[in-house]
């Protein structure tokens, strides 16, 4: 087993830790890595592909466990549309294996590049929240090594307390060896989306729970830099399934060569060098005049019909877009909030970050549903996602506007999300998550690390 | 509800650099991680007392209302413990951003006729065979991270051989090569490496001094300097300032006019 010290990012590029990589092949190499951080007195946290905005796969000074030689598809049964993957596997190769059978993954994230464990660890959800949960309510069981070597088998009837407690469990608890999921029957390639402008908050989150149950999915765009009575306008994206017939020819849309994103626009211009052009617009002003051009554009209503892998990994489609945000990177700030209180305080929000002017460059809206996981992020509610740029010279007050958004959240029954926020508190952890939650967490903790052997920045962060 | 048994987290927006500091007890290294944890900085202070050690955390965690500097006694002659010392300190901080090591001694001879070897010996095993033991490892390490920087300490007695003090001459003269070499080896990794090379300045080691001690300055305007340098990114400082022209002169002097002066 090779270790090698190497310094580790965040996706936002907004922070760094170095630590002792290692890469396991198997359960067995796993449990290894345990007594190897046993002995030499360090902590261990696994890894996906680093695709967390935050602090969720990084472990300074400690082990880590790159997990991506564990990523071999096991079983496919497309006849019942069930998949046993390894934790390593990512949305990519498993969308590719399962689509052009005529099966899509249940629930996926913004990228493609995410990994099946990484996406159990914080029990992702999509543009389908309310429909459709989380990620893990389409888990039919999964495997894990714990820290103390124990192999154990988990499904929602098996361990029914680790299965809820180790999906959405950041990895701390045990670290994933297979899981089996459900895929979801499609009979096109492609979805049928509607778009339309929404003219401030209260529109857009009208838009969202009037839309939710006529559509498959939807997302809202939030300009976060216009004011006044356009505070919160922007657009909605609601996709719907074509239904079996609709396609005249499934097999043909449904091939992989005609749901990749094309790497190049208009056939010349390589996508891999978008980012620079982009980068000089990342500031207030660029970013006012970019986010005018695109409401503009979209005051047109329209439908049309788009691939799966185009609808809904839209962060892939300028590759290395995180890259325009500089050197000092991006953080996101994503709240969830209930549908009673949302407008109001994502208004409060959104006043204070232009007092401040310090806007979001990027807003994204979702509707969400409860979910029965113990530390669960989700309401019957909202949830809106800010990207802030970072910079050597924004960082204190933007610190300081984001503890005013923790308590304004906090105050009106919200919640927070830890593949997305990298500056909450401990103390406003407990408050949302509630005593009794952590208390029971902590407890499954001891039970599967006694020796508290599993650890990220994160957790340290969140848990002390 | 700060815990001051552990360092706060880092976060993008409270980036909490975290150094080493070897030799912190007192002099420029105490004075360095004042400044340093006035900064921002988390550290691991190091020193073999271990009660002046926990005097000065306990003064700068109080000063910043933070758990922002850690104690690990240590004897820097004894090498064999710094890797594994490292390992856990990086382990403690959550890694490392900065390393600097500030341990020295210095035992004049006593007269410009007089020898000791044993002192001689003790000067090359803290000063620079020292320096090397923690060196070696950090430099591996920032080389593989691929960021870093070290700050080691030479002196402006290094630049030259004179006739006051040839064993102390001689180990700040070669802390100062071997900084050079990791320069030319880790400044393409990104690392940075700044050797520093104090005049004098008002220590315990300053009463060693023999004759004059002009532009003496506190270890507190040392400090200062220093992180201005670490901020900059230098590769070379000598604090004070005015010390850049005096040695500049002092390297310059031929050998035939230097043989005949007696500092």
């Amino acid at each position: 087993m090779r270790t090698t010290f190497t310094q580790l990012e965040n996706f936002g590029h907004s922070l760094y830790a170095p630590s002792y990589l290692i890469q396991p092949k198997s359960a067995d190499e796993i449990y290894s890595a345990f007594k190897l951080a046993k002995k030499q007195g360090l902590t261990v946290t696994a890894r996906g592909a680093g695709r967390s905005y935050n602090d969720a796969a990084l472990n300074g000074g400690g082990i880590v466990l790159d997990m991506s030689a564990m990523n071999q598809i096991l079983d496919w049964q497309p006849a019942t549309g069930v998949v046993r993957c390894e934790p390593g596997v990512t949305l990519e190769m498993l969308w590719q294996k399962v689509e052009p059978q005529g099966w899509w993954p249940p629930v996926v994230s913004g990228t493609m590049k995410t990994t099946l464990g990484g996406c159990l660890g914080a029990n992702i959800h999509g543009k389908n929240n309310f429909k459709m949960g989380t990620i893990g309510e389409h888990v039919t069981e999964f495997t894990a090594v714990l820290p103390t070597g124990a192999e154990i088998t988990c499904s929602p009837k098996k361990n029914k307390d680790l299965f809820y407690a180790m999906i959405g469990g950041y990895g701390m608890l045990g670290i994933f060896t297979s899981v089996t999921m459900q895929m979801k029957r499609i009979h096109s390639g492609l979805v049928t989306v509607d778009a339309w402008p929404v003219q401030n908050l209260s529109r857009q989150l009208a838009s969202l729970q009037d839309g939710a149950p006529k559509y498959d999915y939807i997302v809202g765009w939030l300009d976060g830099i216009a004011g006044g009575k356009s505070l919160g306008r922007g657009q909605i994206h609601a996709a719907r399934y074509v239904h079996e017939g609709e396609d005249p020819n499934p097999q043909e849309t449904m091939k992989i060569k005609n749901q990749i994103l094309p790497p190049r626009i208009f056939g010349v211009f390589p996508k891999g060098l978008l980012h620079y052009f982009m980068s000089p617009f990342m500031n207030n002003f660029g970013t006012w005049g970019i986010n005018t051009a695109k409401y503009i554009a979209s005051l047109r209503t329209h439908t049309f019909r788009q691939p799966h892998a185009a609808f809904h990994f839209l962060l892939d489609y300028v590759p290395d877009w995180e890259l325009s945000y500089g050197k000092t990177g991006l953080i996101q700030y994503q709240s969830f909030m209930p549908k009673e209180t949302a407008e109001t305080a994502w208004t409060e929000m959104l006043k204070f970050s232009h007092k401040n002017r310090l806007p979001s460059y990027l807003g994204v809206t979702k509707r969400h549903r409860p979910d029965p996981f113990l530390l669960t992020h989700a309401v019957d509610g909202f949830s809106l996602a800010m990207d802030f740029k970072v910079t050597d010279a924004n960082r204190k007050r933007l610190a300081a506007m984001l503890q005013e958004f923790d308590q304004i959240v906090i105050a009106n029954g919200g919640r927070f999300y830890f593949a997305k926020n990298s500056e909450t508190s401990a103390d406003t952890a407990l408050a949302f998550y509630g005593e009794e939650t952590v208390k029971k967490f902590k407890k499954l903790k001891k039970r599967c690390d006694p020796n508290g052997l599993l650890e990220s920045d994160l957790h340290r962060r969140i848990f002390g | 509800m700060s815990d001051l048994t552990k360092p706060a987290p880092a976060t993008p927006l409270n980036t909490r650099r975290r150094g080493i500091i070897v030799g912190a007890s007192e002099g420029i290294g105490a004075a360095l991680a004042r400044k340093l944890a006035k900064e921002g900085y988390t550290l691991a202070l190091l020193a073999r007392q271990q009660d002046k050690l926990n005097l000065l955390c306990a003064e700068i965690n109080q000063f910043t209302g933070e758990a922002r500097a850690f104690a690990y006694p240590h004897d820097v002659a004894n090498y064999k413990e710094v890797p594994a010392l490292l390992q856990r300190i990086v382990a403690d901080l959550g890694g490392l951003d900065v390393f600097v090591f500030m341990a020295g001694v210095n035992y004049p001879p006593g007269g410009i006729d007089k020898y000791n070897f044993e002192n001689d010996r003790i000067m090359i095993e803290i000063n620079l065979i020292g320096a090397m033991a923690w060196l070696s490892p950090v430099a591996e390490m920032f080389q593989n991270a691929k960021a870093g920087q070290i700050v080691g300490i030479g002196s402006v007695a290094g630049d030259r051989g004179r006739v006051g003090n040839p064993g102390y001459n001689t180990s700040k003269g070669a802390v100062a090569i071997y900084l050079e070499a990791l320069r030319n080896r880790l400044t393409r990794h990104g690392v940075n490496v700044l050797t520093v090379k104090p005049g004098f300045v008002k220590t315990e080691m300053l009463k060693a001094a023999q004759g004059g001690t002009p532009f003496a300055i506190e270890p507190e305007k040392a400090a200062d300097d220093i992180y201005k340098a670490m901020k900059k990114r230098k590769q070379t400082m000598y604090t004070h300032f005015i010390w850049t022209y005096i040695m500049l002169i002092i390297r310059h002097i031929p050998s035939f006019i230097f043989r005949r002066l007696s500092f």
